[in-house]
């Protein structure tokens, strides 16, 4: 079985990835991960306002199987919060990488960004 | 610890299964989606490979009197092709496992019987029976057939027309009522058929030689929805029905059956390891019950959460998922019987927060 796996992002090897673009940060979790974890009913984000470090717990995904914590790939102040997945938790797996997307981070270090694995780096990693 | 291989192991990769540990075997936990396989069940049809299961025989004149007094039931209630729900307990009243026994045909003049065991379990169940039956110096026969048998759960809606169609005998099988069972064949091949399951839902189990596995499975697997472990827990779950090692687990969590909500599977006539504890018990009343609850608020219990009622904790969640029929989140949990009554509000704590929850009554859906 293959993934998607964009390149146009980076992807912290506990399988949540990190896209900036004009220093806004989106971060979701990968293909990958939504397969393994089988379908998503519950999704735990922090509030807008609050600061995340790299590497924090920043909330839970569960599915029917399984509870996995949320690692941040980069830190900053969360400025939104896709709270459509309180709703419609499934997007998580039908769509990682669009409407699946869990927080926008204003982005405090780029070199953060820098740390993480690229596609072809997290592609090994998997496979 | 080397992982047994259910027979069907190889056509369930093929077929794109994932697979998990359980009771030390490798079994598929979901083929495409649990939620997909879970409504297939409730709706339509599903078919569950359940080779795990444990399969013991008890056979000689002194059999029956062997598993009356290690079961918490009547065995002697049961005719030929008759089944029964029970536990094995130890002397203090407390489940080790709970088991179907089905009386088979006679052999030899004697009763025969099959009980299924928990996966896992066949082990020490098979030497619980042996070592008893010298100590009480009865005739009978323990075997462990586990790895002899294959067995499959077809479950559903259409199970009935489905399990009918597929057999050599279509009017054997709507002769078969609840809890009945008897041999028919599907394809050439004898299966041990019984109109039980672990779903909430009609349909049947079929007991058959390990070596006829594959055939039997790819029989029915192209005309209904190949389910994992994944579902049957969900769809045990809704149904109120026990996981063994989880709403009760003997070092754990020691439990009796009355506090386990199965008070049904004991009949204090007979005698049996365990009696004296649970008739006690019965007398007094248990102190903590089985209850369902349904969570209010946003989260999902797990096992091994706290139950709490202003602020201290009163109980533990034993079993917790989202349930896919009623898209709510729901649980079994053990409290103390004032408040076990279904409308008690209740708090369950999931990750440090207390989440509101009201007690509800099991099954938590119409079952068959």
């Amino acid at each position: 079985m293959s993934f998607e796996i964009p390149a146009d992002r980076r992807y912290r090897e506990s399988h949540e990835w990190a896209a900036e673009s004009d220093g806004v940060v989106t971060i979701g979790i990968s293909d990958f991960a939504q397969d393994e974890l089988g379908d998503v009913v519950f999704v735990e984000l922090p509030d807008v306002g609050e600061t995340i470090e790299q590497d924090d717990n920043f909330g839970v995904v569960e599915s029917i199987k399984a509870v996995s914590d949320l690692y941040a790939p980069v830190g900053g102040e969360v400025t939104a919060v896709n709270e459509e997945l309180f709703d419609a938790p499934e997007l998580v797996n039908d769509d990682p990488y669009g409407d699946g997307w869990m927080l926008e981070l204003d982005l405090e270090a780029d070199a953060e960004l820098d740390s993480l694995l690229d596609a072809d780096a997290y592609e090994d990693q998997i496979a | 610890m080397s992982l047994n291989a259910p027979p069907l192991r190889d056509v369930h990769d093929e077929r794109g299964a994932s697979f998990t540990e359980f009771g030390g075997w490798e079994m598929p936990v979901e083929f495409d989606s649990i939620r997909t396989e879970h409504e297939a069940v409730r709706e339509d049809a599903g078919i569950f490979d359940v080779s795990h299961m444990g399969q013991l025989e008890v056979t000689g004149p002194d059999g029956r009197s062997l598993l009356n007094r290690l079961t918490s039931n009547d065995v002697s209630r049961l005719k030929p092709g008759d089944s029964q729900y029970s536990t094995i307990l130890a002397e203090d009243g407390s489940i080790i496992d709970d088991t179907v026994i089905y009386r088979l045909p006679d052999r030899d003049g004697n009763a025969a019987y099959l009980f299924v065991p928990n996966a896992g379990t066949d082990d020490a169940m098979t030497e619980r029976f042996q070592r008893h039956r010298d100590e009480w110096d009865l005739d009978a026969d323990v075997a462990n057939e586990t790895t002899a048998y294959g067995m499959v759960a077809v479950q559903g809606p259409r199970a009935p027309e489905l399990v009918a169609e597929r057999s050599d005998d279509a009017d054997a099988i709507d002769d078969i009522g609840r809890f009945e069972a008897t041999y028919v064949p599907f394809d050439g091949v004898e299966c041990w058929t019984a109109r039980t399951g672990y779903t909430g839902e009609d349909g049947f189990e079929l007991v058959f030689p390990a070596d006829d596995s594959e055939e039997i499975w790819t029989a029915f697997a192209d005309d209904c929805r190949p389910c994992g472990l994944g579902s049957r827990d969900t769809l045990r779950l809704e149904a109120g029905l026990l996981l063994s090692g989880q709403d009760f687990d003997q070092d754990e969590n020691p439990r009796t059956p009355y506090e386990a909500g199965i008070g049904f599977t004991v009949s204090l006539d007979t005698d049996f390891v365990g009696r004296d504890a649970l008739a006690k018990q019965h007398e007094t009343g248990a102190d903590e019950e089985l209850v369902g609850f349904v969570v209010e608020g946003r989260g999902i219990a797990r096992h091994g959460h706290d139950v709490v009622v202003d602020d201290e904790v009163v109980g533990t969640v034993t079993s917790g998922t989202m349930s896919p029929t009623l898209s709510e989140a729901i649980g079994l949990a053990y409290v103390p019987v004032e408040y076990a009554e279904p409308g008690t509000e209740i708090g369950v704590r999931v990750r440090d927060r207390t989440k509101k929850a009201k007690v509800a009554p099991i099954p938590f859906i119409d079952t068959e």
